[in-house]
């Protein structure tokens, strides 16, 4: 088994403000860990779009980042209303996303498409009226 | 690059350092540590941004500049006024009543700095055309700013305009005319920029993007503000016309100056270190949008607002405002200057990874997974009496073998509850069943002199005489 390291964030529902805490967070972690600034880039992108996607459709959940010297694991686990339609969910542009949130200049449809662009392995588990975990990898 | 050595302007004049912990909360790289009642600057976090001589309260952070005595190292001077010069006295309109004060104080000649920025911002302008698909743009005019992405954003390094910094055109044109006027060798010709900050001062003895700084001394803006003064008059007719620079060039010394000369909308422009962190961080993040240009100045209000100043920021933009009302858009350009050198970055500016913790991926982990345990067990404070800024801090400094967990009062306290625990029970003992065994004794006695040297370590910075190692 190689080290690993984990942390463990909780998203705030509800808060516009403060999505973006933890990927910044995580950020700041990985530059000390030296990992590859490109790789970092991923990172934060991918999770910032989680953790805004929490905000807004589950209020909020928990994230757990886990490094390696091999990858960079994220999930997002939340409580929410979980995703009727994943293939519908992941094309660019579509959107559930109330007025309100979108006037602010979220909810533009892009979350999930950004989420897997910016990541090697993405995984979706939604159950209805349960919630949705997402488990992301970066490989280094 | 051969000079890897960064020299610094911000430095400690420890006589006056009280020991306070206000440098090290207001410090952006969390560059200042207290020990021994002192602060020390670390060298390899420091970005030269100033904000500690802002907010030191004794005045124990000071910047280190030229005098005005450089002019007699060579036989020809010329002075480089930053356009923020202008900006610190009352009701000036004309530039030329600063620029003929300076050669009554001893310059040869002149150069503004300001003719300098409108070539750099037609540079810039045809720079960000050609690559209008690299957008946005990072202002590469601040040198601490490059340094904060060099030490803190290697993602954004490749974002940063590769032009050189107008100072750095004006040093260059500037001694080439020279040359030109008077025959002189390079060597012989002293290029003296008069600065506004010590970030710039720095840039001269340890230039970004190229090899060497043509500048070969600095100068502050609040030394020679003052010995320019009984020079100036105020009669046109008597003045020698040497001004040539208009609004975007003068401009340049105020947030947002930099953008003006480029004829976007899209811009953002954003001044104090503090607000530019967040829109790094939020440029890193790929979070904004749409933009050709980002304009990033350390100091509050742009260069007008920079340590070596002596006029309050907004009240000097205010007159730039006024002094450049009726002056031409731009006085200078590239088309008018073909004899002009490269305007482009010679080299790379490349990321210095300063804040990782290990030598290797596998080292930083574990030195992590020690900093989290660390940062578990202090108090979460962050009140800087250890000398760190942060708990975290103080636990990275701890794994990085620069402190001690005996550094945090309230572990040192709990330390010596514990002793003190130890103690009373041992004696309590010795009560109950009459005299203490060898043993006890031995063990009393090394309980009471840990207590003595935890105790020792205790003092109030400023007047500890010793700590504990």
């Amino acid at each position: 088994m190689s080290d690993e390291l984990t942390f463990n964030y909780t998203i705030d529902g509800d808060d516009f403000t403060r999505a973006g805490e933890a990927s910044s967070a995580v950020k700041n972690k990985l530059k000390m860990l030296g990992v590859d600034s490109d790789a970092i880039r991923k990172v934060a992108i991918a999770m910032y779009e989680g953790e805004i996607n929490m905000v807004i459709h589950a209020d909020g959940g928990a994230i757990t980042v886990t490094v390696s010297d091999e990858e960079i694991t994220m999930i997002l686990a939340d409580r929410g209303p979980g995703i009727p339609d994943v293939e519908k969910a992941m094309q660019e542009g579509f959107s559930t996303a109330r007025e309100e949130v979108r006037s602010l200049g979220f909810g533009a449809g892009m979350g999930l498409p950004n989420m897997k662009r910016y990541t090697d392995e993405m995984k979706i588990d939604t159950v209805i009226g349960e919630g949705t975990t997402i488990t992301m990898k970066v490989h280094l | 690059m051969d000079n890897n050595k960064f020299t610094r302007s911000v430095q400690l004049k420890e006589s006056a350092c009280q020991g306070c912990i206000n440098c090290i909360k207001y410090c952006p790289t969390q560059a200042i540590r207290v020990h021994n009642g002192k602060a020390h600057i670390i060298d390899k976090f420091c970005i030269d941004c100033g904000r500690c001589i802002r907010y030191c309260p004794h005045h124990a952070k000071i910047a280190i500049y030229d005098p005005l005595s450089v002019i007699n190292n060579f036989k020809y001077t010329v002075a480089l006024p930053a356009p923020s010069l202008y900006a610190q006295y009352n009701n000036l309109t004309n530039v030329d009543i600063v620029l003929n004060a300076l050669l009554k104080l001893g310059f040869d000649d002149v150069y503004e700095v300001s003719a300098a920025a409108e070539l750099v911002s037609e540079a810039s302008r045809e720079y960000i055309k050609e690559h209008s698909n690299e957008t946005p743009f990072i202002s590469s005019a601040c040198p601490s700013v490059i340094r904060l992405i060099r030490v803190k954003f290697p993602s954004l390094i490749s974002r940063l305009l590769p032009i050189k910094a107008p100072v750095e055109v004006a040093a260059e044109i500037a001694r080439a005319r020279a040359m030109k006027k008077t025959g002189l060798k390079p060597e012989e010709i002293g290029i003296i920029f008069i600065s506004p900050c010590p970030s710039k001062v720095s840039y001269a003895k340890s230039p970004l993007g190229i090899e060497k700084s043509n500048i070969d001394n600095v100068i502050a803006i609040k030394d020679v503000y003052p010995l320019l003064l009984p020079h100036m008059k105020h009669d046109e007719s008597q003045l020698k016309p040497l001004s040539g620079s208009g609004r975007i060039g003068i401009g340049w010394c105020n947030a947002g100056g930099e953008v003006g000369g480029l004829f976007t909308d899209n811009y953002l422009a954003a001044d104090g270190i503090v607000n530019i962190l967040r829109v790094l961080e939020e440029l890193e993040d790929e979070k904004l949008q749409g933009l050709t240009f980002v304009e990033l100045s350390a100091c509050n209000g742009g260069c007008v607002g920079g340590t070596l100043t002596v006029e309050n920021a907004y009240i000097a933009t205010n007159k730039t405002k006024k002094l450049t009302k009726y002056q031409p858009v731009s006085k200078n350009h590239l088309a008018d200057n073909p004899d002009i050198g490269n305007l482009f970055w010679a080299g790379d500016v490349e990321y210095e990874p300063v804040f990782r913790l290990g030598n290797t991926f596998k080292e930083s982990l574990k030195m992590m997974g020690d900093v989290e345990k660390l940062t578990a067990m202090l108090p979460g404070l962050d009140c800087g009496s250890c000398g760190a800024p942060t708990c975290q801090t103080l636990a990275e400094d701890i794994v990085r073998g620069d402190a001690a967990p005996n550094d945090c009062i309230y572990v040192l306290r709990s330390n010596i509850a514990d002793l003190s625990r130890k103690i009373e029970h041992l004696t309590r003992d010795g009560i109950s069943e009459k005299a203490l065994s060898e043993e006890d004794d031995a063990l009393l006695r090394q309980y009471i002199h840990e207590l003595t040297s935890e105790l020792a370590s205790f003092g109030v910075p400023g007047t500890a005489k010793e700590r504990k190692e």
